[in-house]
């Protein structure tokens, strides 16, 4: 595709828009499940919240 | 209960989560479909008569310089839901989109100072438009930082929610700066009356930023996914340290 004479910073927009949204949505991505882990964790040693232990569940 | 608004029901973190979890998969992948879709119309687009195809960076450029000021808003309003009705979700709101609203002001500036340098000769000059989505920028930095400088997270959600509604007042300053002596264009699309943009290339432009909009919503709700997660964590350990010390206190009496 010819982008003319600015081609390079047409190029360099997308392509810092697309790594940045892209790391944002990883890094997102990644801290939730990191959360749940610990969640998990904490729920097969046995500790619950008051609101939840008549439940059963996290 | 019929009489409950959408922010009443959603009031409940547990009720939240249920719905957010429902919700998050269709917004993604809407978010998908229409940036890919607004991509093919961005570049099969007629040129700009003026700039040529370096107008192409306006297609990415736009939709995060609104972001921003939305993202800002968002924050704001959030800010307001905790300091006058106390919701539970508010702070959370708030916490959620301010980085967010940093990254997409971060965008905002550097496909800017892309554009200047073809257009203007200059990545970046000393203009009020520009100027002004820079201070945006620190203001989100600084909310962050206020944030996470305090311990105490009751504190810390009130000083920041301040800090939030008082920096509101950038928004009209970064709307109303492209009138104040700036080499920035006038508003095309946001204006009163009919856009100034030709179909061919508003059309779009607006597909882009809708698709950008809801890339937007499904980042921040999965971000007050993660820290509704993070204070179960936080209440979590806290009961466990309780139960242990209440353990310990039976076995010394």
């Amino acid at each position: 595709m010819d982008l003319g004479p600015h081609a390079a910073f047409i190029w360099a927009s997308y392509a810092v828009v697309a790594l940045v949204l892209a790391g944002l949505a990883t890094w997102l991505a990644l801290d939730g499940r990191h959360q749940q882990r610990l969640i998990d964790e904490l729920d097969a040693r046995g500790i619950r919240r008051r609101s939840d232990r008549g439940r059963g569940q996290t | 209960m019929a009489m409950q608004t959408l922010t009443q029901r959603l009031a409940n973190p547990t009720r939240f989560m249920a719905l957010s979890g429902r919700i998050l998969p269709w917004i993604s992948g809407l978010a998908c479909v229409l940036i890919a879709a607004g991509l093919y119309m961005a570049f099969t687009a007629p040129l700009d008569y003026q700039q040529g195809h370096a107008a192409k960076i306006m297609y990415v450029h736009v939709p995060a310089a609104w972001l921003a000021l939305l993202g800002y808003a968002l924050v704001a309003a959030s800010s307001f839901g905790l300091l006058v009705f106390r919701h539970p979700l508010a702070d959370v709101s708030a916490k959620a989109a301010a980085p967010i609203g940093a990254v997409f002001t971060f965008l905002c500036l550097v496909t800017g100072a892309l554009w200047g340098k073809p257009m203007w000769g200059a990545f970046w000059v000393w203009d009020p438009r520009l100027t002004s989505v820079l201070i945006l920028f620190f203001l989100y930095l600084g909310l962050i930082a206020l944030r996470s400088s305090i311990e105490n997270e009751s504190l810390a959600a009130n000083l920041t929610a301040i800090l939030g509604l008082v920096g509101i007042v950038m928004l009209p300053v970064i709307r109303f700066s492209v009138d104040w002596n700036s080499i920035h264009q006038q508003p095309s699309v946001s204006r009163f009356g009919m856009p100034a943009i030709h179909p061919s290339i508003l059309w779009p432009l607006l597909v882009m930023a809708a698709g950008m909009f809801a890339l937007f919503a499904a980042l921040h709700l999965k971000a007050m996914r993660n820290e509704i997660l993070r204070r179960r964590v936080k209440a979590l350990r806290l009961a466990e340290v309780q139960s242990a010390s209440g353990l310990a206190q039976q076995a010394a009496e």
